[in-house]
């Protein structure tokens, strides 16, 4: 094989397009070989290396269907923002809702690199084929609620994205790194909104242990069907996506939670909750995983609600994508008619900083911002950069 | 109108002193929008004091395929390594 300079361009990288792994000379063994050898190495596959096409499907669905549930996941706490008791709890959940607003971002952002399209996703989501937590489909009725969706379901979802730091495909690993960072802000905060009502009022002391009693049970469904029902566990453990079982995560989860139920002095809606010496950990009562399926199905309290409210968000936004895009369009149109002295006059003095500073690190001319810029990429996490590049676009 | 807006690719610099790192990339119908959003997305909690953005198709990468052939001619040359070369015992500052 001869060095490739001017790598294809253009082409898709994800299941849209021909893998890129199976380029000329690779047999199909040797690029299945070098993809276990990766996974074995506990390397990172990158978004433009060779991988089975069910891993990337697999892939596609648990990173869509996280991206779902932290847009869909913005809705029953945002339900309470224009009704918070003070103006810094209501600060701290706009910025809670934004976070969430943001890994649903990231995470979108790391399915693409497996060759879906945004549109595609957000399609799925609303004509309701591809699913979200089905935490999500329970309602907020009391203030209360917002504090035990921080310590719960935030709790149960830092539980389950914490080994997801460590997954085998490298854009979703850095997403749920960054993902978690921001995670334990939204459970301190939901404790902290907790604690404030036990130590109040007899009222409010009830309102919370009511919260507690309605979220608990529903988080720990969280963590998925229990191992022996559970049909992709496997093979995502053998490919490191994941890497605990749905079972040893929410033993996990349990563990944590109960010493801070005491301390937050609301109790836990289990009675077979007991501490077992010999397993040195604590036993708890049988989940209901009809209900479970139900909500699954479409049939929770407000599994309508939420992907009306959805649908409803993005058609009303459509004017202004469209205006957008227009503007830009128009803009592009009078940039390649020519420059007038009114464009340049346009651009801020901050526009012209950032052109003069990738100048810095390479030959002094305009625009070498897209030449410098992916040296410099590479960091401890790897180049992703580079590698989407042979994305498709719509 | 359905078409997507396009791709950009989005670089941090987290502080002054250091380069620019890529963050992660995001959808946005121009230049200034792709900022605008990129601060959003990626500064919320001053992450950063400079920000790039790239659209992901002017980016050129090399390719996987050929990662053997393309970066071999540097695994055969130790000797752009200081540690290929001999110090004799108690030679100090080299
Ligand atoms: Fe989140
Ligand atoms: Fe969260």
């Amino acid at each position: 094989m001869t060095p490739v300079t001017s790598p294809p361009r253009g082409r898709a990288a994800g299941a849209d397009g021909p893998p890129d792994g199976s380029g000329p000379g690779l047999e199909a063994e040797d690029v299945q070989a070098a993809f276990d050898a990766a996974v074995a190495a506990d390397e990172r596959i990158e978004p433009r290396d060779w991988m089975p096409d069910t891993y990337r499907s697999t892939l596609v669905r648990q990173i869509a269907q996280h991206a779902h549930s932290e847009i869909i996941g913005m809705q029953p706490e945002a339900n309470w923002i224009t009704r918070a008791p003070s103006l810094r709890r209501k600060a701290i959940l706009m910025a809670k809702v934004q976070d969430e607003a943001g890994h649903g971002l990231y995470l979108y952002g790391a399915a693409e690199t497996l060759g879906t399209s945004r549109d595609e996703l957000l399609d799925k989501l609303h004509a309701g084929r591809q699913k979200y937590s089905s935490i999500f489909n329970y309602p907020t009725l009391t203030w209360a609620d917002v504090g035990a969706i921080g310590w719960l379901v935030d709790g149960a979802a830092i539980t389950n994205q914490v080994p997801l730091c460590r997954c085998s495909y490298g854009p979703y690993a850095r997403a749920m790194v960054r993902i978690c960072k921001e995670e334990s802000f939204h459970q301190r905060q939901g404790y902290e909104l907790l604690l404030a009502l036990t130590r109040g009022t007899e009222a409010q002391r009830a309102m919370a242990q009511d919260a507690v009693d309605r979220w608990w049970w529903p988080s720990l469904m969280m963590f998925g069907p229990p191992d022996d029902e559970s049909s992709h566990s496997a093979q995502s453990m053998a490919w490191k996506i994941k890497r605990h079982s749905n079972d040893e995560l929410r033993q996990r989860f349990v563990d944590i939670c109960v010493p801070q139920a005491e301390a937050l002095g609301v109790t836990l809606p289990d009675p077979e909750l007991r501490w077992n010496e010999e397993r040195g950990h604590w036993d708890f009562g049988a989940i209901d995983w009809q209900e479970f399926r139900e909500v699954l199905k479409g049939n929770g309290p407000c599994n309508e609600q939420r992907l009306h409210r959805r649908r409803t968000a993005h058609e009303n936004g459509a004017w202004v994508r469209e205006a957008a895009a227009a503007h830009a369009a128009k803009h592009t149109a009078t940039h390649a008619t020519g420059h007038t002295a009114d464009h340049a006059a346009d651009r801020t003095a901050a526009d012209r900083d950032d052109r003069v500073e990738p100048a810095a690190a390479g030959p002094a001319q305009p625009n070498t911002a897209p030449d410098t810029a992916p040296d410099t990429a590479p960091d401890g996490a790897g180049a992703p950069s580079a590698s989407r590049s042979t994305r498709s676009r719509a | 109108m359905s078409a997507e807006w396009p791709l950009w690719e989005v670089f941090v610099r987290s502080r002054r002193g250091l380069s620019h790192t890529h963050a992660g990339s995001l959808h946005a119908p121009d230049a200034q929008m792709a900022l605008r959003n990129a601060r959003d997305l990626f500064t919320r909690r001053s992450e950063g004091v400079s920000l790039w953005v790239v659209p992901s198709d002017e980016i050129t990468a090399s390719s996987p395929d050929e990662k053997d052939p393309f970066f071999a001619p540097a695994a055969d040359k130790p000797y752009r390594h200081p540690t290929f070369y001999e110090v004799p015992e108690g030679v100090r500052n080299l």
